[in-house]
C-alpha cells in the first residue's frame, strides 16, 4: 500500500479546516473537540513516517512527485530526510498539544482561531516537505497569514497590532530576497543546462561560480537569519512571543523559528556550499554574540515571556552554531537542539500561559512563593527550566554538548566563548525560578491559586516524556539524523571556500 | 554481582520516584522505609561487589560494566557505564554508608517537616548521582553525576524555599558550580579532541604511552578539569558558595556539603593521576590551591560564631589538605584524609544538627553553653569526632592528616608543610572553641530554650554513634611505617599513578617524630582553646580589641563575597541592563523602528502630491515633457 502519506499530512488539517467552517460557532465545545480530534489523528497519520523511515540512507523518503505548471519547471515535489523527519513530527505533536493549552484561554472567535491554528500546520509541514523552490516558497508565505493573524487578533490588547504587523514586515522584508535568489537560481539553471526548473534536488547539482554564490546565499540567509532570529535581526521576537497568545507563542517558538534554522542546513548550505565556508567566521560570531547577549538581556527581563523570547535568541545562537561547524557533532546536536528547543521553550511558554491564565500578568513581579499553592506546577516547571539550561539527564544537555563538542574542533574560542552561555542560562532560569516559584506568598491574588488541573496534565505530561526521553536515549533520535547528517558534512568537506579577500568578491575581481 | 554495579546508582532513583510522585499520599512510614531502603541496598550491594572483587584473578580486574549507548555521533560515542575498580569501590561504599546512616537520622531529625516525601525524594536523588559520579568509566557520565549533585545540592540548599536567604544559597551554589562545571566542560572536549575517546583508562593509557611529562595539552586539560574541582569541592576562588550552603537541613550539610559531594573534585582528580603525574604544573596549581584554602578558611573559622559555618570553613579547609595531597603526588593520602574526614565530618554535621534540635533552631554559640549534661551521647561523640578531626592518635584523622603532612614535607616544600601545621594548629584551636562554647562552660542559653533542651531520640543517636565508631577506629586500615599494615594503601594502588621521582628513603625515627610533632601542634590548639574559653573567657574579647583590624578581616571572611559581588557580580547585571535598555531598544530595535519613521515620514509628504486635482498632474506631466525635451535637445 503506497499512500501518498506527505501529502496527506499537509492537507488534512485543511480538511479539518472545511470542515469546521461548516460548523456553527455558536457551539464551541463541538468546535473544539473537532479540531482536536483532527490534531491528533494528523499525530497518528504522522506516526508511520517515523516506524517506516529507513535511518540507512541520506536519501529523501516518502517522495512524491507531480508536475504542477510544467512548461515553468514547478512540480509539487515532496519528501523527507533525517533533517525534516523530526521537524515534522514536532509539529504533528504539538498541535494536538497547543488545542489543548487553548481550550479554556480562547473564548473569543472561537472558530476563527481553530481554523488558523490547523492552517498553520499544513503551511508549517509543507515548508518542512517542500523539495521544490516554487512549492516551499509558497508554503513559507502562507505559513504568515494565520501567524499574523494569531498574534494581531488574539494577541494581548495592548500592542497586538504593533507586534504582528512588526513580524509580518520583518518576515516579508527577508523573503522578498530569498524570492529573487530563487529566480535566479531558476534562470541559471536554465543557461547552464537548457531546462527550467525549481526542483530543489536538481539544481543541488549546479556548480555556482563562487562570485554568485557570496550573493545568493547573503539573499537566502537574509530570510532565514531573520526567521532564526539571528543577532541583530531579532527584535521583531520580543515583540511577537509577548503579544502572541499562549499557543502562538508556543507555535512561534517550537516550530516556526526552526523554519530558519532548517532553512540554513536545506538550502543555503548545500547549495552555496563555498559561500557557506566563507561565511562561517561571520555567522559563528553572530550566533556566539546571539548566545551571549540573549542571555545577559534575560537576566534584566520584568515580563516572562520577554525573558523566553530572549532565551531563544540565545538557544538558537547555539543551533546556528552548530550548523555551521559542518561536522558530524555539531550537526547532529544542532539538530536535536531544534528539536530540544522546541520541546523546552513550548512548555515553558505552556507553562507561563497557565498562570497567565489564571493571574493575566505574565510579570514576575507580580509573582512569587507559588511553589506553596501550586506544587506540581512547581515540579513540572522545574524540570523543565532544568531543561532548557541543559542539565545532563535532560533533552537540552545532548544538543549543547554535541554543538559545543563540534565547535571546540572548529575552534576553541568559540567553544569557550559559547559554553560561557552555559553560565549565563543558569543565572537567567534560576533567577527567574526563584522570583516566581520561591519565597512566600506576598500577593494575595497568588495565595490561593489553583493548583494544574488534569487537562494541564495531561498535555505537559507527553512533554516532560521527550523532555526526559531525549536525555537518557538520545540515540532514538540520533539515530534517525545520523545518515543525513553524516550525507550533508560529507557534502560540505567536499566544497573548501577558496581564499579571497572581502573587497575583491563585493567588487567582482575573482577569478 | 559485579555485572549488576549499575543496580547500586539505579535503586535509589526509584526512591526519587516513588517519594516525588507519591511521597504526598502514602503514610510517612512508608516514605521514611522506601527513602532509606534505597539507600541501604545498594550498601549492600556494594559490600558484595566488594567480597567478589577481592577474589577476582589479577589480569579480570578492573571491571567495565557496559549498559547502554548514551550519546553517538561521528566517532564521539558516550557510554552508559560503570568502572569498577579500588578507587570507585571505596568511593561507593563511602557514599552508600555515609548516605544510609545520615537517611536514617533524617527521619528523625526532618520528622515533623511539612515537606518530609519531598526531602527524601531530592536526597535519594542526590545518592544517585552521586553514585554515577563515583562509578562512571568516562568522563561524560561522570559529568553527568558532577551536575546532578549540583542540581541536589541546589535542590537541597533551597529546601525551605520560603526563606529568601536558603534559595539565595542554592542558587548561589548552583552557578558558583557552574563556572566551574564549564572548565570542567572545556577539559572533556580537549580531551575528546585529543584521545578521540572518554574512556578513562583508555585516554589514561594513551596519555602514558604517547604524552611526555609536562606536556602542555595535558597540563590544560588537568588545569580545566581542576577549574571543575574548585567549584564542587569549594576551593580559592570559588569556594564562596559554601559557607552560605548551610542554609540547608543539617543532615544536608553534612552528607552533601561534608563527607561526599564536596569531595568529588578530589575524587576526580585522584582519578585522573595518570594525566595530573604528566602535568608537574597542574600538580603545583592543585597543591598551591589546596594549601591556600587551607590556611585561609581555617583563619576564618577561628571568628564564627554560628555553629555549622565554623564546620563550614573547617570543611573547605580540610578539603584543602586533600588538594594538598594530591598535588604533591600523594593521591592515596588524599583519598585516605577524604574517607576519615566522610566520617568525623559527617558526625560533627549531625551532632551539631542535634545540638540545634535541642536548642530548637538556634545556631548561634554565644547562645550555648555547658550542655554537656544535658546531650551526654551527642557530646562524647562529639567529642570524639573533634579529636579525630584535630588529629590525635589514635583516632581516624592522626592517620590521613598525619600522613598529608608528612608527605607535603617530603614530597613537596617545607612552605607546605608549614601552611598545612598552622592550618592543623588552628583546626585543633577552632574545632575546640567550638566544644567549650557549646559544651562547656557557663550557660548562656536562653531560658525558654533551656527548658526544652533535650538529647534526640534513638533513630538520631544511633547514627552518631556508628560514625563515631568509624571516626575512631577508620584510620586503621592506613597505619603506616609496619610493612603491610597499610591496607589501605595497598588496596589502592593499582588504581592510582605515581609521579615520577627519585625514590628518598627518610629513617623511621624521622617519620616517627613527624608523628610526634604533628601530635604536639594539635595538642598545643587544644590548650590554647582551652585556656581562651575555659580557663580565662574574658581573654577572647582582649584578644579582639588588640588586633581590631585583623579580627574585623577574618570576621568579615575577607570580604571576599563583597569583592565579588563589586567585581563580577555587580557589572555583569549593569552591564546586562545597559545591554537590555541602551543597545536593544536604542539601538538595533531603534534601527527598526526609525527606518519604519522615516518611511512613515517619507509617505506623509509624498501622499501631499496625491492631490486629486486633474490640473495639477497635467502640470506635472507638461514639466516632465519639458525636463525630457530639454535633456534631448540639450545635448
Amino acid at each position: 500500500m503506497n499512500l501518498p502519506i506527505l501529502s496527506i499530512l499537509i492537507f488534512f488539517p485543511m480538511l479539518g479546516v472545511v470542515l469546521i467552517t461548516m460548523l456553527s460557532r455558536e457551539n464551541q465545545w463541538v468546535i473544539k473537540w473537532t479540531t482536536l480530534v483532527v490534531a491528533v489523528l494528523e499525530f497518528i497519520f504522522s506516526l508511520p513516517i517515523w516506524f517506516r523511515f529507513n535511518s540507512d540512507t541520506a536519501a529523501m523518503q516518502f517522495v512524491e512527485r507531480l508536475n504542477w505548471f510544467p512548461s515553468y519547471g514547478i512540480s509539487y515535489h515532496i519528501g523527507i530526510d533525517g533533517i525534516s523527519l523530526l521537524l515534522v513530527l514536532l509539529t504533528t505533536f504539538l498541535t494536538p498539544i497547543c488545542v489543548m493549552a487553548c481550550w479554556k484561554d480562547i473564548q473569543d472567535k472561537v472558530k476563527e482561531f481553530m481554523i488558523c491554528l490547523l492552517f498553520l500546520e499544513t503551511g508549517m509541514i509543507g515548508v518542512f516537505c517542500a523539495l521544490d523552490l516554487f512549492l516551499f516558497y509558497i508554503f513559507w508565505e502562507v505559513m504568515l497569514i494565520p501567524m499574523y493573524l494569531l498574534i494581531g487578533v488574539w494577541g494581548a490588547p495592548a500592542r497586538r497590532i504593533y507586534a504582528a504587523v512588526k513580524f509580518f514586515l520583518f518576515t516579508m522584508f527577508g523573503s522578498l530576497l530569498m524570492l529573487v535568489a530563487i529566480l535566479v537560481l531558476y534562470f541559471y539553471h536554465h543557461k547552464v543546462t537548457g531546462v527550467y526548473t525549481f526542483d530543489l534536488l536538481k539544481i543541488y547539482g549546479l556548480q555556482i561560480p563562487f562570485q554568485m554564490q557570496f550573493w545568493m546565499f547573503l539573499a537566502f540567509a537574509l530570510a532565514f537569519a531573520i526567521k532564526v532570529p539571528m543577532f541583530p535581526f531579532h527584535t521583531w521576537l520580543p515583540d511577537a512571543h509577548t503579544e502572541a497568545p499562549t499557543v502562538g507563542s508556543v507555535m512561534l517558538a517550537a516550530v516556526l523559528l526552526k523554519m530558519g534554522t532548517y532553512g540554513f542546513i536545506r538550502f543555503n548550505m548545500p547549495l552555496f556550499p563555498e559561500a557557506a565556508w566563507y561565511f562561517v567566521p561571520l555567522f559563528s560570531v553572530l550566533a556566539i554574540i546571539g548566545i551571549i547577549y540573549g542571555a545577559l538581556v534575560c537576566m534584566m527581563q520584568l515580563d516572562l515571556k520577554r525573558l523566553i523570547a530572549f532565551s531563544s535568541v540565545s538557544h538558537l545562537g547555539f543551533v546556528m552554531l552548530g550548523l555551521f561547524t559542518y561536522n558530524m557533532a555539531g550537526v547532529q546536536g544542532g539538530i536535536i537542539q531544534m528539536i530540544n528547543h522546541g520541546l523546552s521553550t513550548g512548555a515553558l511558554f505552556l507553562i507561563v500561559g497557565i498562570i497567565y491564565e489564571r493571574r493575566h500578568t505574565r510579570l514576575i513581579a507580580e509573582f512569587g512563593g507559588l511553589s506553596t499553592p501550586m506544587p506540581i506546577y512547581a515540579a513540572i516547571f522545574m524540570v523543565v527550566a532544568l531543561s532548557s539550561i541543559g542539565l545532563p539527564g535532560l533533552n537540552g544537555f545532548v544538543g549543547e554538548f554535541l554543538i559545543l563538542l563540534g565547535a571546540f574542533k572548529v575552534n576553541k574560542i568559540y567553544a569557550i566563548l559559547a559554553a560561557s552561555g552555559v553560565i549565563f542560562a543558569a543565572c537567567y532560569m534560576l533567577w527567574m525560578f526563584q522570583r516566581v516559584m520561591f519565597g512566600v506568598v506576598t500577593n494575595e491574588k497568588n495565595r490561593n491559586l489553583p493548583d494544574l488541573s488534569m487537562r494541564e496534565i495531561a498535555y505537559l505530561a507527553p512533554l516532560i516524556l521527550f523532555i526526559v526521553w531525549i536525555g537518557v536515549y538520545p540515540n532514538t533520535f540520533l539515530d534517525k539524523t545520523k545518515a543525513s547528517t553524516a550525507n550533508f558534512v560529507a557534502q560540505m568537506e567536499r566544497a573548501k571556500a577558496p581564499k579571497v579577500a572581502l573587497v575583491d568578491v563585493i567588487k567582482g575581481d575573482i577569478r | 554481582m559485579i555485572e549488576y554495579v549499575w543496580l547500586v546508582p539505579l535503586v535509589p532513583i526509584l526512591g526519587f520516584l516513588f517519594n516525588g510522585l507519591l511521597g504526598k499520599r502514602v503514610p510517612k512510614w512508608l516514605v521514611s522505609l522506601v527513602g532509606c531502603s534505597v539507600i541501604g541496598i545498594p550498601f549492600l550491594i556494594v559490600i558484595l561487589i566488594f567480597r567478589e572483587y577481592l577474589q577476582l584473578p589479577a589480569d579480570a580486574k578492573p571491571v567495565e560494566v557496559v549498559v547502554y549507548n548514551w550519546i553517538s555521533s561521528g566517532n564521539f560515542n558516550a557510554l552508559a557505564a560503570f568502572l569498577v575498580d579500588p578507587l570507585s569501590l571505596i568511593m561507593m561504599l563511602v557514599v552508600s554508608g555515609v548516605s544510609f546512616i545520615i537517611h536514617i537520622y533524617s527521619v528523625g531529625y526532618m520528622h515533623d517537616d511539612e515537606g518530609y516525601p519531598r526531602y527524601f525524594s531530592y536526597l535519594n536523588l542526590f545518592v544517585f548521582a552521586m553514585l554515577v559520579l563515583v562509578s562512571a568509566n568516562n568522563f561524560l557520565l561522570m559529568f553527568v553525576g558532577w551536575e546532578g549533585v549540583g542540581l541536589c545540592s541546589y535542590l537541597l540548599i533551597g529546601f525551605w524555599y520560603e526563606k529568601q536567604s536558603a534559595s539565595d544559597a542554592g542558587k548561589k551554589a548552583f552557578v558558583v558550580n557552574r563556572i566551574g562545571d564549564f572548565g570542567f566542560l572545556l577539559g572533556i572536549f580537549l580531551i575528546f579532541w585529543t584521545f578521540n575517546t572518554i574512556n578513562f583508562r583508555e585516554v589514561f593509557s594513551i596519555a602514558g604511552t604517547n604524552f611526555e611529562v609536562g606536556s602542555l595539552v595535558i597540563t590544560a586539560i588537568t588545569l580545566l578539569l581542576f577549574v571543575g574541582a574548585t567549584g564542587k569541592s569549594a576551593q580559592l576562588p570559588l569556594y564562596v558558595w559554601l559557607p552560605d550552603a548551610m542554609e540547608g537541613p543539617t543532615p544536608v550539610s553534612a552528607l552533601i556539603h561534608a563527607a561526599t559531594m564536596v569531595t568529588a573534585g578530589v575524587y576526580m582528580v585522584a582519578r585522573c593521576s595518570a594525566l595530573y603525574v604528566l602535568a608537574p604544573v597542574s600538580l603545583t596549581v592543585v597543591a598551591i590551591v589546596g594549601a591556600a584554602t587551607a590556611i585561609l578558611s581555617a583563619s576564618i573559622g577561628l571568628a564564627q560564631n554560628d555553629i555549622k559555618r565554623v564546620l563550614a570553613y573547617s570543611t573547605v579547609s580540610q578539603l584543602g589538605y586533600m588538594f594538598l595531597a594530591c598535588g604533591v603526588g600523594a593521591f592515596v593520602a588524599g583519598i585516605f584524609h577524604l574517607m576519615t574526614h566522610a566520617f568525623f565530618k559527617a558526625l560533627l554535621f549531625l551532632g551539631s544538627g542535634s545540638v540545634i534540635h535541642a536548642m530548637s533552631g538556634e545556631q548561634d554559640m554565644r547562645h550555648m553553653g555547658d550542655l554537656k549534661k544535658h546531650l551526654p551521647i551527642t557530646y562524647w561523640t562529639f567529642i570524639m569526632a573533634t579529636l579525630a578531626i584535630a588529629g590525635i592518635f589514635p583516632f581516624a584523622g592522626f592517620f590521613s592528616k598525619d600522613e598529608i603532612l608528612y608527605k607535603s614535607l617530603v614530597d613537596g616544600h617545607i612552605l607546605y608543610w608549614l601552611i598545612a601545621a598552622a592550618a592543623a594548629f588552628m583546626t585543633a584551636f577552632y574545632m575546640f572553641r567550638l566544644i567549650f562554647m557549646t559544651f562547656h562552660g557557663e550557660s548562656r542559653v536562653d531560658h525558654e530554650v533551656l527548658h526544652h533542651v533535650h538529647e534526640s531520640p534513638p533513630v538520631m543517636t544511633l547514627p552518631l554513634i556508628a560514625l563515631a565508631v568509624l571516626s575512631t577506629i577508620g584510620g586503621f586500615v592506613g597505619i603506616p611505617i609496619i610493612e603491610g599494615a597499610n591496607v589501605f594503601h595497598d588496596f589502592l594502588a593499582p588504581a592510582i599513578a605515581h609521579v615520577h621521582r627519585p625514590e628518598i628513603h627518610y629513617p623511621i625515627s624521622f617519620e616517627v617524630s613527624m608523628m610526634v610533632v604533628s601530635v604536639i601542634i594539635a595538642l598545643l590548639g587544644i590548650n590554647t582553646a582551652y585556656r581562651m574559653y575555659i580557663k580565662r573567657p574574658e581573654l577572647p574579647q582582649i584578644v579582639t580589641e588588640k588586633i581590631p583590624l585583623l579580627y574585623d578581616l577574618i570576621y568579615h571572611k575577607y570580604y571576599v563575597d563583597e569583592l565579588y559581588a563589586a567585581t563580577v557580580v555587580n557589572p555583569i547585571k549593569v552591564g546586562s541592563d545597559f545591554l537590555w535598555k541602551g543597545v536593544d531598544e536604542q539601538v538595533v530595535d531603534g534601527a527598526v523602528n526609525g527606518s519604519a519613521g522615516v518611511i512613515e515620514w517619507l509617505s506623509y509628504h509624498i501622499r501631499k502630491l496625491e492631490t486629486g486635482y486633474v490640473q495639477n498632474y497635467a502640470l506635472a506631466i507638461l514639466i516632465g515633457v519639458f525636463i525630457i525635451a530639454g535633456y534631448y535637445l540639450g545635448r
